[in-house]
């Protein structure tokens, strides 16, 4: 009868609820796998489509890792995507132009440098969003905005407004092979682990931010500006320099992002970027991440990436067409959050039936 | 007499925690009721229970012997009972007039219908004593004062016949006090029943009739307050006898600390020259918007200052807050809820917030360490919770600001500003705060205390400052103060000027 939720509720629901993202990803598996089995081709729950979703997933997953901690902190980035196809393209260029043939004796240093060069743009991005926020005070989401469109056209200036090819050649097999999700296990990194080299990576790199996030007390600093700012100040911590910091360090995450997205297509263009940063923060938010700061999973964040990318290849083999594919996700969104809030006693009007019930 | 509201052994629980048991409670026509007991023994839910707000498990609630029921706060209004929050609930950009009539608007086909309304608003705005100013003024801009009495009028035009106050005088500094109260004796004499709901005795003493006593959700005494003492209600509310409201700790006085000099800042505060020395309680009374928060907020650096120059130990301070706080400043925000704490996050997190360095090395935490502390202080200022990780806004006020003062006492400061640290906190907990201040300033730390309740200040400090306007008007050691000439210092100066 309450309009609050009683403790005895919460208790029932929040174990399944703290374990909801996982427990809404097998659901999906098994439901595409049975529709499949139904109505598909069967190709759906086989080892080479998971190799797929699981290596598209690690490129959503890398810079959402980045997303992760800037929404924690209560920020957002809208950059995101076009700053990762910027990258991108600064890495092909770099190769196209400033490389020699991978199996040429000194070829080495040159793709390092390219690398290295990709990465700090990235981080160049990011320190550009968290300088200009945290010295205006401006609202993140209108800064990014921002830097979105200043972002594409730079790399539309760097592209000349086209697509950047690189030389295959001038391709490093480690590089070429970095998203491979073939039956060759000679191309994996572990020939008796037949997993694409960018999950390995995306797996390792959760692992980092998690514990960063833990056990650090630059990460309990983020979570603490997240949930509180002024509180955050008035403890002596220095709002402005982590918040720096923390888009900085997104923006290496946006920079591997590059790395592996130019691994996949192997060439530069930054229009693609173009609304990847929302596939990035959909999948922040389907792990439980809030919008408001303070809250958010890294492993949640993983999970959240293999359902966007488990539902359009399940939508894919069910031969549904990809603008069905957007709503089916833009809905599981919206269920998603809605859910999420049970967390918290929201809706109030569910409580007060099941209360009342 | 006549009994206007009957509340007849009605319960109230929330899952496992029973807020109200068998809690019985009338309320006379012509009367003002004066709902007492500490911080959750249940008076908020009992007048949420009234306002509609909540709906009881059992018992019974009548208005002029009908049963009263209300389905929801619409419903209670309508059957003529209001309710005015402790925390202003008006939309700040809204007129005057607008934030009246908000949600009870008479309107046809959605258009309001303005100059009926206006009549009614300003019939209102009129008994309240709010005639000089126009309804169409911007609420955000009114004092705090005014906009509680703007709550009231709310009330008004219902036409309510109970109304009830939680807690109205918490943000009014003691002028405006006076005011409201006026208001409740005019509502008084027109023959409503008035429920209000305060922490401060001798308020109750100057508004109420009538008492009820509360304790951890039963109603543990009530009658007509002319027939009782203080310590006897005191003794009711905390189930004990509390001999010493304000506990002494005996400290000494020291050598000097901290020096200021000629600190100005923009508006507030203006030239305060003063020297702080070890084991001292220095009070700073004034009333609100007279510069005590700015100043303390300039001496932590969370505010620019404009010139003068503070010094602790005769070293120059670094404008920079965690500057300051590593010399050994630490601040208590005066407001708990938006600055004080991070309410969604838990007691052992808000604990360690900014006091990481006791528990980690090289930037890496050690968890294990951490959550022993946090028992440890839990235990230390006696915080009431369930365990260290529950969320501290599921903590009653009191037991939040035992923790936001857990949190400075783990910062090991040697300078405390504390800004109304007993704000909207019970009894019991006002004096462990007390004699929390007492047993800093005995093991030589410097404690500045600033307050608008004088009572407190008279008891615990050993020097006591006025600001007015920004100036510190006058210091004297506490003896030589009394209640009346530090008001009238709080005012005087405000006058000359």
């Amino acid at each position: 009868m309450s309009d609050r939720p009683t403790p005895n509720h919460r208790a029932r629901w929040s174990v399944l609820l703290r374990h909801g993202p996982s427990l809404a990803l097998l659901f999906i598996i098994a439901l595409f796998a049975l529709l499949d089995w139904q109505f598909g081709s069967g190709r759906f729950f086989s080892s080479r489509n998971a190799g797929v979703i699981v290596n598209s997933a690690a490129l959503v997953a890398v810079p959402a890792l980045g997303m992760t901690m800037i929404i924690i902190a209560g920020g957002i980035d809208l950059s995101a995507g076009t700053a990762l196809t910027l990258c991108g393209t600064v890495m092909a260029i770099a190769f196209r132009d400033y490389t020699i043939p991978a199996d040429q004796a000194g070829a080495a240093t040159w793709i390092a440098l390219a690398l290295a060069l990709g990465l700090g743009v990235g981080i160049l991005c990011g320190l550009i969003n968290g300088l200009i926020i945290s010295l205006s005070e401006m609202v993140p989401f209108i800064v990014t905005l921002g830097t979105m469109t200043i972002f594409l056209g730079v790399g539309q200036v760097l592209a000349e407004e086209s697509t950047v090819y690189p030389q295959n050649t001038h391709l490093p097999d480690w590089l070429r092979y970095l998203c491979y999700t073939g039956s060759n296990t000679d191309y994996y990194w572990f020939s008796f682990l037949p997993i694409p080299s960018s999950a390995l990576i995306a797996i390792v790199l959760g692992i980092a931010v998690a514990l960063l996030m833990h056990f650090t007390v630059f990460g309990r600093n983020i979570v603490a500006i997240g949930s509180n700012p002024l509180t955050a100040r008035l403890c002596g911590i220095r709002v402005g320099l982590t918040t720096t910091w923390v888009y900085a360090l997104a923006g290496v995450f946006v920079g591997l992002g590059a790395l592996l997205y130019f691994a996949n297509v192997k060439n530069g263009n930054p229009s693609d970027g173009t609304g990847k940063e929302l596939e990035i923060i959909a999948a922040v938010v389907l792990g439980g991440g809030s919008l408001s700061g303070g809250r958010g999973s890294i492993l949640g964040t993983i999970v959240g990436a293999l359902i966007i990318k488990t539902i359009s290849s399940g939508c894919t083999m069910l031969s549904i067409p990809n603008t069905y594919t957007h709503i089916i996700i833009g809905v599981i969104i919206i269920i998603a959050v809605l859910i999420d809030g049970l967390r918290n006693g929201k809706p109030k009007w569910l409580f007060a039936r099941l209360a009342s019930g | 007499m006549n009994a206007l509201l009957e509340v007849s052994r009605i319960s109230k629980r929330f899952g496992p925690t029973i807020a109200l048991d068998n809690v019985s409670m009338t309320a006379q026509a012509g009367r003002v009721l004066a709902l007492i007991g500490e911080n959750g023994a249940g008076k908020s839910t009992l007048l949420k229970t009234l306002s509609g707000a909540h709906r009881p498990d059992h018992g019974t609630m009548s208005i002029d012997g009908q049963s009263y029921r209300p389905a929801g706060p619409i419903d209670a209004r309508s059957r003529g009972v209001a309710i005015v929050y402790q925390e202003l609930t008006l939309a700040p950009d809204l007129s005057i007039e607008d934030n009246i009539m908000l949600g009870r608007s008479g309107t046809v086909a959605g258009t309001l219908l303005r100059s009926r309304q206006r009549q009614r608003v300003q019939k209102a705005m009129d008994q309240v004593g709010l005639s000089s100013i126009s309804p169409k003024a911007r609420t955000g801009d009114q004092s705090v004062a005014t906009q509680q009495l703007i709550e009231v009028a709310r009330a008004l035009v219902s036409d309510a016949k109970i109304i009830l106050f939680d807690e109205p005088t918490s943000s009014l500094p003691a002028a405006d006090v006076d005011r409201l109260f006026q208001i409740v004796d005019t509502l008084r004499s027109r023959g409503l029943a008035i429920i209000y709901i305060s922490h401060f005795l001798e308020e109750v003493r100057r508004i109420a009739d009538d008492y009820a006593v509360l304790r951890d959700g039963h109603s543990v005494g009530a009658g007509q307050l002319s027939q009782i003492s203080d310590d006897q209600i005191i003794s009711l509310m905390v189930g004990r006898d509390v001999d010493d409201l304000f506990p002494a700790v005996p400290h000494e006085i020291g050598s000097a600390r901290l020096d200021i000099d000629r600190l100005t800042a923009a508006p507030v505060p203006h030239n305060v020259s003063l020297s702080l020395r070890r084991g001292e309680i220095f009070g700073v009374a004034g009333l609100v918007g007279a510069g005590r928060t700015e100043l303390l907020r300039c001496l932590f650096a969370m505010q620019p200052t404009r010139s003068g120059t503070v010094r602790l130990d005769g070293r120059p301070l670094p404008q920079r807050i965690n500057a300051r706080r590593r010399a050994g400043l630490g601040l208590l925000s005066e407001d708990r809820k938006t600055e004080g704490l991070a309410q969604n996050l838990s007691i052992t997190e808000n604990l360690s917030m900014g006091n990481h360095q006791r528990y980690s090395t090289l930037g890496c935490l050690n968890l294990n360490a951490r959550s022993e502390d946090a028992k440890r202080w839990i235990e230390k200022v006696e915080i009431k919770a369930q365990h260290p990780n529950q969320c501290v806004a599921e903590l009653s006020g009191g037991n939040q600001q035992k923790v936001a003062l857990a949190r400075l006492l783990a910062q090991d400061a040697e300078i405390y500003l504390l800004d109304e640290p007993t704000k909207g906190i019970d009894v019991g907990t006002k004096a462990e705060i007390y004699r929390i201040m007492g047993q800093l300033a005995a093991q030589g730390k410097t404690v500045v205390f600033v307050s608008s309740y004088l009572p407190e200040l008279l008891a615990v400090c050993d020097r006591v400052g006025v600001m007015s306007r920004g100036r510190m008007t006058e210091v004297r050691v506490t003896k030589d103060w009394n209640e009346e000439e530090l008001m009238l210092a709080a005012l005087a100066a405000t006058e000359d000027e």
